[in-house]
């Protein structure tokens, strides 16, 4: 007989089974079936366009920086290709679908393995080295990539991009950005959901050993290398599939977008999130595609009240001072980033209102 | 042959003033472990305070350049004081991604005021300098640099050497606790680290500043390529440091003149990664052990 | 089925140990002829060491005598020059430390080598990694194979918390613990690798005289119990002669002598290495 437990004042499990649970209670289970009854029944058909659009940035990227909270996060391996990942991923998606006709569902994991399998290669080398050489390796996996993309003129375009005419986007009637927020949302819960169970097995142990101390994980009969491999390859098939619906998303891709500092930016969300919280990755996201969209809006809004003339204002290049802000301060102040805030927010209102 | 001296010639010229900047990298990985990826956003820095200084303030060139050495030396010594302190007892990775939010910082910060262009400073170092012989030209410019470079690189070695506060900058880098218990004063030791790196940094950042003309873009994507200049010496040697940036600058002006210039920016790091496959420790690194 | 995954308050003896000698758990070593440099400095010349199955041997002798090398070389860390290691006739001594932790070797540190970040059951799992048998794509569905491996070894680990006494501090961070418990949650580490051969690298170092006394008794009843297969290396000289079958002294990456506790006791050489030239 199942006893529906909601404010757990200790842990009164009863069988192991019952520990390897993602939600400790029935009440956390409960708020996240809602949660997502929420996004899949109701969001979706209250939101205007506009905040659609938005909300498709923040799956995407959100996915993107689950792949890299693990590698990172758990397995301590500091990667500054994410956003090439990111870019290999969007560039296969499209030349799939523009010059090889594919249908989109084929496209979407076909892309996530190239990048996988691009993202091992450069791993190759990098995962002998110790971080901050491993650091610099990838550095120049990202310099290297973003040529590649740039100068491979007749595959990839060059500097003009790719354009992915709105009818090849699926091979179903997919094309308005509501189905597409469902096609990105049950990917994004699907991976959010692979990602946490990765990290309450062994695989997630080892690369948490290998972060640690990684002496002590290869005496333990941890093999070092082929997990490091296994971390990257996670993290940039993640990267691949998030890259393949953003190229679906924005329907044209140039190669400038997918930079360095792309990869910073990624970096800057799973800081903010939390290292080594998946659930962070998203509050990661969320955040960093809030902030640029209310800095998009402050010029305008600046110009509405009446304060500048507007026209010569250009604030975006201010986007960077205030991710770059946002690190900082998070760093600082609270490095386990919103995932932490949100744990202390929730602990305090477990016993509310008897908060002592 | 002349084209190829010629070449050789702007090679060895370049590598001097990558050598200078990455000794500005090298010394704060020297004393705190760190990886600067704000070193390109440092760099600007110095560049555009020189510029506003000298061309918007109209102030002498001697006067403004002090003022530009005086000012990023404090800025330097604030980041430390108001950034890196507090992440004294953290990880590394902490500090490391600190830098990258300042890299970020400072680039949005200068694009903001200054724009995505390219600015030159007035000319102001006098022709006699530049060296010619036959058919080759080495410019002002460089020849301004290499004296400059060469005289920080004995200054700094010998501080390092010899002086106590050097050595105190080379115990915290070694084992911290250890030097912590010694009383060697850490803070002071990674403040001075980090205003003394600024100052270099600043002074390169002018230096590329003339050559190059002053844009943020260009100083920060210089920035990134001390990576494989330190890389290549072996993480914080200032010898190492010498060799890797004339290396790299042979290695790019060669590239730029027999291969495809479109190859120039990236050669450096895919040296970079073949070099790290056969030798995880850079050409001059020390191997790190630990005892079981 | 599910009944017997409930948890429980005590298991009695772990059911990793059996008491038989199975080939499952055969341990045999020998060190043949090991030399081990590091630039001009010889740390082990020429080293034969023979370990039997079901024995424990001690390893003494000064410090810098090479004891804790050779733990290294045969638990691969170290390279040795020239000589060879062989494992239940198995030549491994080119294997890497990982591998050899798969094949049943298993150790503790001079210096704790634990995740301080872990509590105490994360860090026993860890050390128990190369049994869980499933693959990334079972594990990214958490199949239900996974969660059953899970389980299963989570009965296996709960049953050594048990024996080494440390249920009240299974879900503590192990940063968190005094040395002397570190030191037992190492040995259940060790323990959870399941190893054939179990090297312990001063466990006695450090700790008070009731953590002593405990080591002691795990130790004692591992080996004759269960017959688990030790190399103990050691400085305390009266738990050494109390416990060891066999008992190798070290001087200067030399085997001086070797041999029962009395007779190493009473040679000459031992006597000269610890003691000093007394002639």
């Amino acid at each position: 007989m199942h006893k529906f437990q909601f404010r757990p004042c200790g842990n009164f499990r009863t069988s192991y089974q019952d520990e390897l649970a993602i939600f400790n209670t029935d009440f956390g289970r409960l708020w996240i079936s809602i949660g997502i009854l929420l996004l899949f029944g109701v969001v979706p058909f209250i939101s205007s366009a506009y905040i659609l659009h938005i909300l498709n940035s923040i799956g995407i990227y959100a996915i993107a920086a689950a792949g890299l909270n693990l590698l990172i996060g758990y397995t301590g391996q500091i990667s500054l290709c994410h956003g090439a990942f990111f870019g290999v991923g969007a560039y296969t998606a499209a030349i799939l679908l523009v010059k090889g006709g594919l249908p989109f569902f084929l496209t979407v994991p076909i892309a996530g393995v190239v990048s996988a399998a691009v993202g091992m290669v450069f791993a190759l080398p990098s995962a002998r080295l110790k971080h901050l050489y491993l650091c610099i390796a990838t550095l120049a996996g990202q310099l290297i990539i973003e040529y590649v993309l740039v100068h491979w003129e007749s595959l990839t375009g060059g500097a003009e991009g790719i354009v992915i005419p709105n009818t090849s986007r699926f091979g179903l009637d997919l094309g308005s950005d509501r189905a597409f927020f469902y096609v990105i949302f049950i990917c994004f819960i699907l991976m959010t959901w692979i990602a946490v169970n990765l990290t309450r097995t062994k695989i997630g142990r080892a690369f948490v050993a290998i972060r640690d101390n990684d002496r002590a994980a290869e005496g333990m009969g941890i093999p070092i290398y082929p997990y490091k491999l296994l971390s990257f390859a996670i993290s940039s098939f993640y990267a691949g599939l998030a890259g393949a619906l953003y190229a679906c998303h924005m329907t044209s891709i140039t190669p400038e977008h997918f930079n360095l500092w792309l990869s910073i930016e990624y970096i800057a969300m799973i800081i903010i999130g939390g290292l080594g919280s998946i659930p962070g990755s998203a509050f990661g996201a969320v955040f960093i595609v809030t902030l640029n969209e209310v800095l998009n809006h402050i010029p305008e809004y600046l110009m509405n009240i009446g304060i500048s003339t507007g026209a010569e204002l250009n604030i975006a290049p201010l986007q960077d001072f205030f991710y770059g802000l946002a690190i900082v301060l998070f760093i600082i102040f609270q490095p386990k980033g919103l995932a932490e805030v949100w744990r202390i927010i929730r602990s305090s209102f477990r016993l509310w209102p008897f908060s002592y | 042959m002349e084209f190829f001296l010629q070449i050789l010639a702007n090679g060895i010229s370049l590598g001097f003033l990558y050598a200078l900047s990455a000794l500005g990298f090298a010394m704060i990985f020297k004393s705190s472990n760190v990886l600067n990826f704000a070193h390109g956003g440092l760099m600007a820095m110095g560049a555009f305070i020189f510029l506003a200084l000298s061309v918007w303030a109209g102030l002498p060139i001697i006067l403004a350049f002090a003022l530009t050495l005086a000012g990023s030396f404090t800025l330097g010594f604030l980041l430390e004081k108001f950034f890196l302190r507090p992440l004294i007892k953290k990880t590394l990775i902490y500090a490391i991604m600190l830098t990258l939010g300042l890299a970020l910082m400072f680039r949005g910060l200068l694009t903001f005021i200054f724009g995505g262009d390219i600015y030159s400073y007035p000319k102001f170092l006098p022709e006699t300098l530049s060296l010619k012989w036959g058919g080759i030209q080495i410019s002002a410019v460089y020849v301004a640099a290499f004296i400059i470079g060469a005289v920080s690189l004995i200054l700094f070695g010998l501080f390092y050497k010899y002086s106590s506060q050097g050595i105190y900058m080379r115990s915290v880098a070694d084992n911290k606790p250890a030097a912590l218990s010694l009383g060697v004063h850490v803070k002071r030791s990674f403040a001075l680290s980090w205003a003394i790196a600024a100052l270099v940094c600043a002074i390169s950042g002018v230096l590329f500043g003339i050559i190059n003309g002053v844009s943020v873009h260009t100083l920060n994507s210089i920035g990134l390529k001390m990576l494989p200049v330190v890389i290549l010496g072996g993480l914080g040697s200032i010898r190492g440091a010498i060799l890797g940036g004339i290396t790299i600058g042979l290695l790019e002006t060669f590239t730029g003149g027999y291969i495809s210039s479109s190859l120039q920016e990236i050669m450096p790091y895919i040296v970079l990664v073949f070099i790290l496959m056969v030798k995880p420790y850079g050409l001059f690194g020390l191997v790190e052990t630990k005892r079981a | 089925m599910a009944n017997d995954h409930k948890m429980k308050a005590f298991r009695g003896e772990p059911s990793i140990f059996t008491s038989t000698r199975s080939e499952e758990s055969q341990a045999e070593l020998k060190v043949k002829d090991l030399t081990l440099k590091f630039g001009g400095i010889t740390a082990l010349n020429k080293i034969d060491l023979s370990v039997h199955d079901g024995e424990l041997i001690s390893i003494i002798g000064p410090n810098g005598a090479g004891k804790t090398s050779l733990l290294n070389c045969i638990s691969g860390y170290y390279k040795a020059q020239e000589g060879r290691i062989s494992f239940n006739g198995k030549d491994i001594t080119h294997l890497s430390t990982n591998h050899l932790a798969k094949i049943g070797i298993g150790r503790t540190y001079q210096n704790i080598e634990l995740f301080p970040g872990m509590t105490v059951l994360s860090n026993m799992m860890l050390a128990r990694h190369v049994h869980y048998k499933y693959n990334v794509g079972q594990a990214s569905l958490f199949l239900k194979n996974v969660r059953n491996e899970e389980v299963r070894h989570r009965e296996v680990l709960e049953e050594l918390i048990d024996f080494l006494e440390m249920q009240s501090i299974r879900k503590q961070l192990v940063g968190g613990l005094p040395y002397g418990t570190r030191k037992r949650v190492e040995l259940g580490c060790a323990l959870a690798l399941q190893p054939k051969l179990l090297m312990l690298d001063e466990p006695f170092a450090g700790i008070t005289l009731e953590e002593k006394e405990d080591m002691v008794r795990f130790l004692v009843e591992l080996n004759e119990a269960w017959n688990q297969t030790i190399i103990l290396v050691e400085h305390n000289l009266s738990i050494v002669m109390s416990i060891s079958d066999r008992v190798a002294v070290f001087d200067f990456g030399v085997k001086i002598a070797e041999g029962s506790p009395d007779f190493v006791q009473n040679h000459p050489q031992v006597i000269k290495a610890y003691l000093g030239d007394t002639s």
